[in-house]
């Protein structure tokens, strides 16, 4: 673990570099929401989480659900850097028989801590999980990510509601406020206003920081062990795409089917990123 | 082993007082059980228990959705949830998160749905469920119990709760024909023969028990002798039985509190469709939506009476 900024930064594009990988070796993938959450997942596999990769059902581990599911490739990425699994696993993506869907499933990755992909369902699993262990007395803690987008269903409201009215400060939730859905703009869609006040009106400690700054979402996780009698929101504001500039530019960028000369040149501008950045190697 | 005492009188006690004090039980004795409720814990008996102890019986609120993929986290995190609503909320509100994140996502959960069709009586047509055994047959591997009497119900709680996969039991909260004895055991996917017979089959589940046991006393003073399978266990179905009992009487005869389509007398057409091509008939909901009323009322208006199974079994010989 680490809670070295370069090394994180570092880490994060990796993870980047991971999901575009996978992307190119099937040909088309969920990249926009991937790439949004590749600093966070940095900062919580590199500097965060309890986990042991080589038993991933220890029970005192902390959890991570990814609600937004379609951010499979991501996630892969760092459950392979961390040594889940051998990394080159996630070239699979998506073909026969693989154990990396496009949406994220327990069953079937190492790692991954719980089924995720039908929008919203994840926020009532990981509530449960993050009850469960507050219930067997485990000093765990819960990580959960939903997409902006995601928030236009119901069931993550009743989720938040009752994780607050259980005050469970185990749980901590990031909103990726990367502003676009599948069709559009969130903003144009069902206008969100503000996720913050949301959720701090629903009862929770509340952060909002730059998502694709790996120092202020750690800062914001560290902050909330300080905070107790209530589960813990962090907005992160962040662009769909972060980290490869063409996909940031692109208005539809929520599954992509890149010609594979134009995935290869993002996938060699990460490998030249992290080739450039100095010393503070991933200590897995 | 089930031991058959009907007599055709009710069963001196309530499903409601018995659902609460079997779950209480349970709490009790395994620390791995939780139990939630989508704000109905006074309706089964249980709201007394969740002042004193609110961490393991919890009461969700009002959201299905919610409360189902939290049993699912919580089977997760190694306990052995129980989740209550009404039969409509339990199945038609919550049906996605019961298959995606209890089924498909490998988390064993609990589902009872109380009032399953006309039992939901005096709340009539929105709170009144004649499609949520077709719900659950849809869910792969999903167990699916249609209760008979208290009895048979403290018995298969506790077994259920140890089974995997999503398990659904529908039962009403009033009470039903006393069918079995105390001390009695059932094993699920074991259908019960209550009555020997050789020129007809009637299959029956739940209340529609007592109506098809009054039906073949009625059609055996009339000569023709009626065999009964209570057929508590709708999914996985005991094709055996169907089987064995359909060959002998070459007639079968569902009587089910439910839609005609997807239920128990869809699941014994399937079967018999496949192993023994068989006449088959149905005293079902002939593919309607509920309507308000007392519960004999409902039975006469949807057709779920002994009388209705005479007239039926008519027809089909």
């Amino acid at each position: 673990m680490t809670k070295d900024i370069g090394a994180l930064k570092k880490l994060a594009t990796q993870i980047r570099l991971g999901a575009v990988e996978a992307i190119q070796a099937r040909g088309f993938g969920h990249i926009g929401g991937s790439l949004s959450v590749a600093d966070t997942l940095a900062v919580l596999y590199g500097a965060i989480l309890r986990v042991d990769p080589k038993n991933p059902a220890w029970p005192e581990r902390d959890k991570m659900v990814c609600s937004k599911g379609h951010a499979g490739p991501a996630i892969y990425a760092a459950l392979g850097l961390k040594g889940y699994f051998p990394y080159e696993e996630i070239l699979t993506l998506n073909q026969p028989g693989t154990k990396f869907p496009s949406h994220c499933d327990r069953k079937k990755t190492p790692g991954v801590d719980m089924t995720t992909g039908s929008l919203g369902q994840g926020t009532s699993l990981a509530v449960g999980m993050a009850l469960g262990d507050r219930l067997k007395g485990r000093d765990s803690r819960m990580y959960l990510i939903v997409g902006d987008g995601e928030l236009n269903e119901g069931q993550p409201w009743e989720a938040f509601m009752f994780a607050a009215a259980q005050k469970l400060d185990n749980l901590t939730v990031f909103i990726d406020w990367n502003k676009k859905q599948l069709d559009g703009f969130v903003a144009d869609i069902n206008h969100p206003r503000s996720f913050a006040a949301k959720m701090e009106a629903f009862g929770f400690h509340t952060q909002e920081v730059n998502g694709n700054c790996v120092e202020a979402v750690l800062d914001a996780v560290l902050a909330c062990e300080h905070v107790k009698g209530k589960p813990h929101a962090i907005v992160l504001d962040t662009i769909k795409g972060a980290g490869v500039k063409e996909v940031e530019e692109t208005f539809s960028n929520h599954s992509m089917a890149p010609k594979p000369e134009v995935i290869a040149r993002w996938a060699q501008g990460l490998r030249d990123e992290i080739k450039a950045m100095e010393g503070g190697a991933f200590d897995a | 082993m089930p031991k058959i005492v009907y007599d055709g009188s009710l069963d001196p006690r309530t499903f409601k007082e018995v659902i609460g004090q079997t779950i209480i039980n349970l709490l009790e004795s395994d620390p791995d059980v939780v139990y939630v409720d989508a704000d109905l814990m006074s309706t089964i008996g249980t709201y007394q228990y969740h002042q004193k102890h609110p961490d393991r019986a919890i009461n969700m609120g009002i959201s299905e959705a919610n409360m189902m993929g939290v049993a699912g986290g919580l089977a997760a995190s190694g306990f052995k949830p129980i989740a209550h609503t009404f039969g409509p909320f339990a199945s038609r509100r919550c049906y996605d998160q019961v298959f995606l994140s209890a089924g498909y996502a490998g988390n064993d959960i609990t589902v009872i749905g109380t009032d399953p069709g006309v039992c939901a009586a005096f709340n009539g047509g929105t709170h009144m469920p004649f499609e949520d055994v077709a719900l659950y047959r849809a869910i792969p591997t999903a167990t699916i119990l249609d209760i008979t009497d208290t009895v048979m119900f403290e018995n298969l709680l506790p077994q259920l709760i140890e089974r995997a996969g999503v398990k659904y039991i529908r039962v009403g909260r009033k009470q039903n024909a006393k069918v079995y004895a105390e001390g009695s055991t059932f094993e699920v996917g074991k259908a019960i023969r209550l009555r020997e017979g050789k020129d007809l089959t009637i299959v029956a589940c739940g209340i529609m028990v007592h109506e098809a046991m009054q039906a073949a006393k009625e059609l055996s003073e009339q000569g023709i002798e009626v065999e009964v399978l209570d057929m508590f266990t709708i999914k996985p179905l005991d094709v055996d039985s169907l089987v064995t009992s359909a060959k002998k009487t070459g007639a079968v005869l569902v009587a089910e509190n439910h839609n005609k389509i997807g239920g128990l007398y869809a699941a014994v057409c399937e079967a018999l469709a496949y192993h023994h091509p068989t006449p088959v008939a149905c005293v079902a909901v002939d593919d309607e939506f509920g309507e308000v009323g007392p519960q004999d009322y409902l039975q006469q208006r949807f057709g779920l009476t002994k009388e209705h199974i005479v007239q039926v079994a008519h027809h089909l010989l």
